[in-house]
């Protein structure tokens, strides 16, 4: 190893991506052509690890992320802790919903960019150029995305100059759209928003989002086979994070396991209804759904 | 056509160091010194963006005096250098050694086969590990690698700073007592350094995984204000920095 030193015309500025590439082709995330090597069998999302629903929410204070823990295999489960909701820096949150091999190493890469900008610059990007850069990078993936391997970040951070949180979602071809409010993706996305979208508020306080959003998560775990709900057995919560002025703080597991248990609490139903509707189903001599 | 005069290599490599060293004592000096939480890194640097101390990695950090334009170049070159092997091994995998020898092999490739040697000396530091000691590397225009123990001095004037520092260190001493010992020792005798002319720095145990942090927006006056020599144990120091009133800015050398 030498020090990487680099002519004045060469050099890459403060961009990490294009230092990798100008030291050589073998760190570089994600080789020019990869995709192409892929077998056909990918094409239909199988032997590929998924990550899914996560969320981000707006409150007074700034943004509330949270991403729930499972990730699938086709239709088994593949991890039951897995995490999709990472620090991108100090004032700043990704999450991420699809491949979740790509996904990963897409977050890996941009926490890298977002400090070796901050170190090289003396200063850190701004909260949307932050976003740009990570358009860039899911529009990198583009021809992974289209042989099924997608990645779609969430993006939510506090806004130093503007003294705000803000929301960022993305598309697959790196289009880049600012939410005012909140947003959910992944397999349990739609479940989420709508939670999200009849209890929202946008002068909530931080306690109000936080419960919001764990709400959201409980309900889309209900709906949706892909995305795991609070397991109490094995200790295993979503993931939430609050990013605010002071930066960013991911909840301890304490504070969501009574957060799930009154959501729970709140949607006990009274028994006679179960047992009503099970003795409705023996009349008719049908048999209940797995 | 001119033959080329024959000039002795003791010759060419004495007029280099020399040519060097002179550069570098124009610049002002930085000192570093080890305390109980960290390492405080303090240079004299009336520049609040032009900085002479900068974070590397983690538990990294990089301070240069000389021409700043060479350092400068260096310091991207160690974060880039970092970044990229943190990002391909494990960010645990970065340490201080290996970036002090390649900034070494570089600035003796430099001096011996350029025609110009950096005017440049820097310093490369790592928080150790909280049951080792911390490492400070000082890297001369030549390529020399020192390592030092507690404390050190870099740029002009540097043996007489480091005397006076050396003298007032204590291992384990606390962040304000560390500091307004290297503030004396970079002011010497007959001068006294307010806060707006310093810049400073410390790598820090904390809860954070980046230990650099900058001490700015008055965490450096309010630190030079409170701090000082405990009670009972005088500095011969002490007295001699502050009964001198403040000399006049001078002209910032190269």
């Amino acid at each position: 190893m030498t020090l990487p030193l680099f002519p004045i015309g060469e050099d890459p500025g403060p961009s990490f991506a294009r230092l990798l590439v100008g030291l050589g082709p073998a760190p570089s995330p994600l080789p020019q052509g990869a995709h192409q090597l892929l077998p056909e069998a990918s094409r239909g999302l199988r032997g590929v690890v998924h990550g899914t629903t996560i969320a981000a929410v707006r409150f007074s204070g700034g943004t509330v992320v949270a991403g729930d823990r499972r990730a699938t295999e086709g239709h088994s489960i593949a991890h039951r802790g897995i995490e999709k909701v990472f620090p991108a820096d100090r004032h700043s949150a990704v999450a991420i919903a699809g491949s979740a091999g790509p996904a990963i190493e897409m977050v890996r890469l941009f926490q890298t960019q977002l400090e070796h900008y901050e170190k090289v610059e003396g200063t850190p990007l701004s909260l949307e150029g932050k976003a740009n850069q990570l358009a860039q990078m899911v529009r990198a993936n583009l021809g992974l995305a289209m042989q099924g391997l997608a990645v779609v970040p969430l993006f939510a951070g506090y806004d130093l100059g503007q003294r705000t949180g803000r929301i960022f979602s993305f598309d697959l071809a790196g289009g880049r759209y600012e939410e005012i409010e909140f947003h959910a993706t992944g397999s349990g996305g739609r479940d989420a928003k709508n939670t999200i979208k009849l209890g929202y508020d946008p002068e909530m306080s931080e306690r109000r989002a936080v419960e919001l959003v764990v709400r959201a998560l409980y309900e889309a775990a209900d709906e949706d086979s892909a995305t795991g709900g609070p397991d109490p057995l094995r200790g295993i919560y979503p993931v939430v994070a609050v990013v605010d002025e002071s930066g960013y703080r991911r909840l301890g597991d304490d504070f969501l396991a009574e957060a799930f248990a009154a959501v729970l609490e709140a949607g006990r139903r009274p028994p006679s209804i179960e047992r009503g509707a099970a003795a409705a189903r023996h009349d008719t001599g049908g048999s209940a759904r797995p | 056509m001119s033959m080329p005069y024959y000039v002795a290599p003791e010759q060419v490599m004495k007029d280099r160091a020399e040519y060097a060293q002179k550069g570098i004592a124009r610049g002002r000096a930085l000192v570093a010194a080890s305390y109980d939480r960290g390492i405080l890194i303090v240079a004299e640097n009336p520049s609040k963006t032009l900085h002479k101390i900068s974070e590397i990695y983690d538990r990294v950090a990089f301070a240069g005096v000389g021409r700043y334009n060479e350092f400068d170049q260096l310091r991207v070159a160690g974060v880039r250098h970092a970044d990229t092997k943190g990002y391909s091994y494990s960010r645990e995998d970065v340490n201080a050694r290996s970036l002090a020898n390649l900034y070494a092999q570089y600035l003796g490739q430099v001096f011996t086969h350029e025609m110009k040697p950096l005017e440049i000396e820097i310093l490369v530091a790592e928080l150790g590990p909280s049951d080792s000691r911390h490492q400070l590397y000082h890297i001369a225009y030549d390529g020399t690698v020192v390592d030092e123990v507690g404390v050190t001095a870099l740029g002009g004037d540097a043996a007489t700073v480091t005397a006076r520092l050396s003298q007032a260190y204590r291992p384990g001493w606390p962040l304000p007592e560390a500091l307004s010992s290297c503030v004396m020792a970079l002011a010497g005798p007959e001068r006294t350094l307010a806060a707006d002319d310093l810049e400073a720095a410390v790598l820090e145990e904390g809860h954070e995984r980046r230990a650099f942090r900058r001490l700015q927006n008055g965490e450096l006056a309010e630190l030079l204000r409170g701090g000082g020599v405990p009670a009972g144990e005088p500095s011969p120091l002490a007295s001699e920095g502050e009964s001198v009133p403040p000399a006049l800015p001078e002209e910032e050398g190269e």
